[in-house]
């Protein structure tokens, strides 16, 4: 007993370590129930017109300008940072294919998805922590509506839908940039930057890619959106909230783009030893 | 004082809390509460800041589940009933919040309509008509609802969420510290529209408040709590029940204290804590 008591007054790395998997757990699996709950209101009522056009434009629309930037940048610094190592081997022309491969395969979902994590998900758990702090979720239940189904469904259905446009603008936008920055800048001729494009990437890559990123907005709506609901006291838990919202998303962005990478690289090989071929 | 007379109890209780506990991880708000809301009448819940009065209104209104103990409307225990069923019951209360509570995000129309629109198959024009009739009830002009809750003065907002609270038509309204905030005139104001609700629809209401003007002007009976904290063990946390009058003249000195608006050994029991 003086043992315990010990421990729990001065808990050993061994015991910190323990706790933190437990609440780990914990957070994985309230997350899971929110997610099911979430998934259980959508059927029992589809969101309204009213209620679902205006975050998707807000979510959608509005993400954009962004990802159009931060696209066009990563494109050409991709450009940029390729073209002296593929010189020294006289390998210039194929820079399309690593700037093209690169964006479509990796950059281009994650891109959409880290900005859409911080410009959407951090609004969306301060918004939503806003309205619990002041009540307004209360509100929503004396009123007869679900608020799991009103918030979280609408915002769900938004992100889940609209990354994979978001991510085909970084897509595209990223190999204007890259383009524009090897062949008019740097003078890789435009025949062989298209060319060895087109011959590394294929119809799987662009599929996997966008595949990929619907995970990545189901992902960052419900972190969000759960972290909105959990939100502590006052402005310091509404800050807390947007704060933890981007972190957990990025995080989960990463975790799932490595599972999704090896589950769809593996998926390619089955299907190549089965002799279909996605070009 | 509040013109009518109250209407006499019913036999089963409107609402009911029965030997109701309440935590929040773990923090106690309530320990076996019981308070019993009679059909039509005004009751007052008062108390100190953090007593659990806006818990126990929350409770009442089927808000929060308990921790411990039964929920019973109209003599029926809430647990066990579908969320389906639970949602348009709790569309016979109506709710007007501490701050309001008004949806950032809407303008004051679209606030005051989000009930019907949600839960009705009301057309367009018959919502609006019943927006501006809930705003000229309240006293607002029909050019407030374009406005949004930002632009609104702390009053405005009360009556706002007061017209909100009264779309649905309800049977039961919960007011949850209604004049916290405002001038007393505004105050008045808010007192004033209570009693007119209570005179023209005959609702059940219950108050939380710290405004002893708004307990003598509206509540046909009061409750009031004590803090869980300073709560002697085995001693109840309802310290007091019974008409205004009576808590006035209360001798318990924790009643008398609140009431009249006196620290007491308030102070000397806050620096020996």
């Amino acid at each position: 007993m003086s043992a315990l008591s010990s421990n729990a007054a001065d808990p050993t790395p061994i015991h910190m370590l323990g706790r933190m998997a437990v609440e780990i757990v914990e957070a994985i699996g309230d997350l899971v129930t929110f997610f099911l709950r979430m998934l259980g209101g959508m059927l029992v009522r589809w969101p309204r017109a009213r209620v679902l056009w205006p975050v998707m434009y807000e979510i959608g629309v509005q993400s954009v300008p962004v990802i159009f930037v931060t696209g066009l940048f990563i494109g050409m610094v991709l450009a940029v940072q390729s073209y002296d190592t593929l010189r020294m081997f006289r390998l210039e022309s194929r820079i399309g294919s690593i700037i093209n491969v690169s964006l479509v395969r990796e950059l281009g979902p994650v891109l959409a998805a880290t900005m859409l994590a911080g410009r959407v998900g951090s609004a969306m758990a301060a918004e939503i922590g806003t309205m619990r702090v002041t009540e307004q979720i209360e509100a929503l239940k004396a009123l007869g509506a679900d608020p799991l189904t009103y918030l979280v469904v609408p915002r769900f259905l938004a992100c889940f839908l609209l990354i994979p446009a978001l991510t085909l603008v970084a897509d595209g936008v990223g190999m204007f940039g890259g383009w524009f920055v090897s062949v008019q800048v740097l003078g890789v001729s435009d025949h062989f930057f298209w060319l060895y494009s087109q011959q590394f990437i294929s119809a799987y890559d662009v599929i996997a890619g966008v595949s990929k990123s619907l995970f990545f907005g189901a992902a960052i709506a419900v972190i969000a959106c759960h972290r909105g609901f959990h939100c502590g006291a006052g402005a310091e838990g509404v800050g807390r909230a947007a704060t933890d919202s981007f972190v957990f998303s990025f995080i989960a962005i990463l975790v799932l783009d490595l599972l999704l990478s090896i589950a769809l690289n593996n998926l390619y090989r089955l299907l190549w030893a089965l002799g279909i071929t996605v070009v | 004082m509040k013109p009518s007379t109250p209407q006499p109890p019913s036999v089963s209780p409107v609402l009911e809390l029965r030997q109701i506990s309440q935590s929040f991880g773990t923090q106690g708000v309530l320990r076996e509460v019981t308070v019993k809301v009679q059909r039509g009448e005004t009751l007052a819940l008062i108390g100190e800041s953090g007593c659990g009065k806006s818990v126990t209104t929350k409770l009442l209104a089927g808000l929060l589940d308990p921790t411990r103990g039964e929920v019973l409307w109209e003599g029926r225990p809430v647990k066990g009933r579908a969320s389906s069923e639970l949602r348009r019951d709790r569309l016979r209360f109506g709710y007007l919040f501490q701050g309001a509570a008004l949806f950032d995000s809407m303008n004051v129309y679209e606030n005051i309509c989000f009930g019907l629109r949600e839960n009705t198959d009301l057309k367009e024009p018959e919502i609006r008509e019943i927006v501006l009739e809930r705003l000229r009830e309240v006293g607002l002009a029909a050019n407030v609802a374009e406005k949004r809750p930002a632009d609104l003065s702390g009053g405005m907002k009360k009556r706002v969420g007061l017209a909100r609270a009264l779309a649905m038509s309800p049977d039961v309204i919960f007011y949850d510290e209604p004049t916290t905030g405002l001038d007393p005139v505004m105050s008045d104001v808010i007192n004033e529209l209570i009693l007119q609700t209570q005179s023209r629809r005959n609702v059940t209401s219950v108050v939380v408040t710290h405004d002893m003007q708004t307990v003598r002007r509206v509540a046909d009976r009061v409750v009031m709590l004590y803090p869980l904290g300073r709560v002697a063990p085995g001693m109840p946390q309802v310290i007091f029940e019974g008409t205004p009058d009576e808590a006035f003249a209360s001798e318990d000195p924790r009643v008398g204290c609140f009431v009249r608006g006196e620290a007491g050994a308030r102070l000397k029991e806050m620096s020996a804590a």
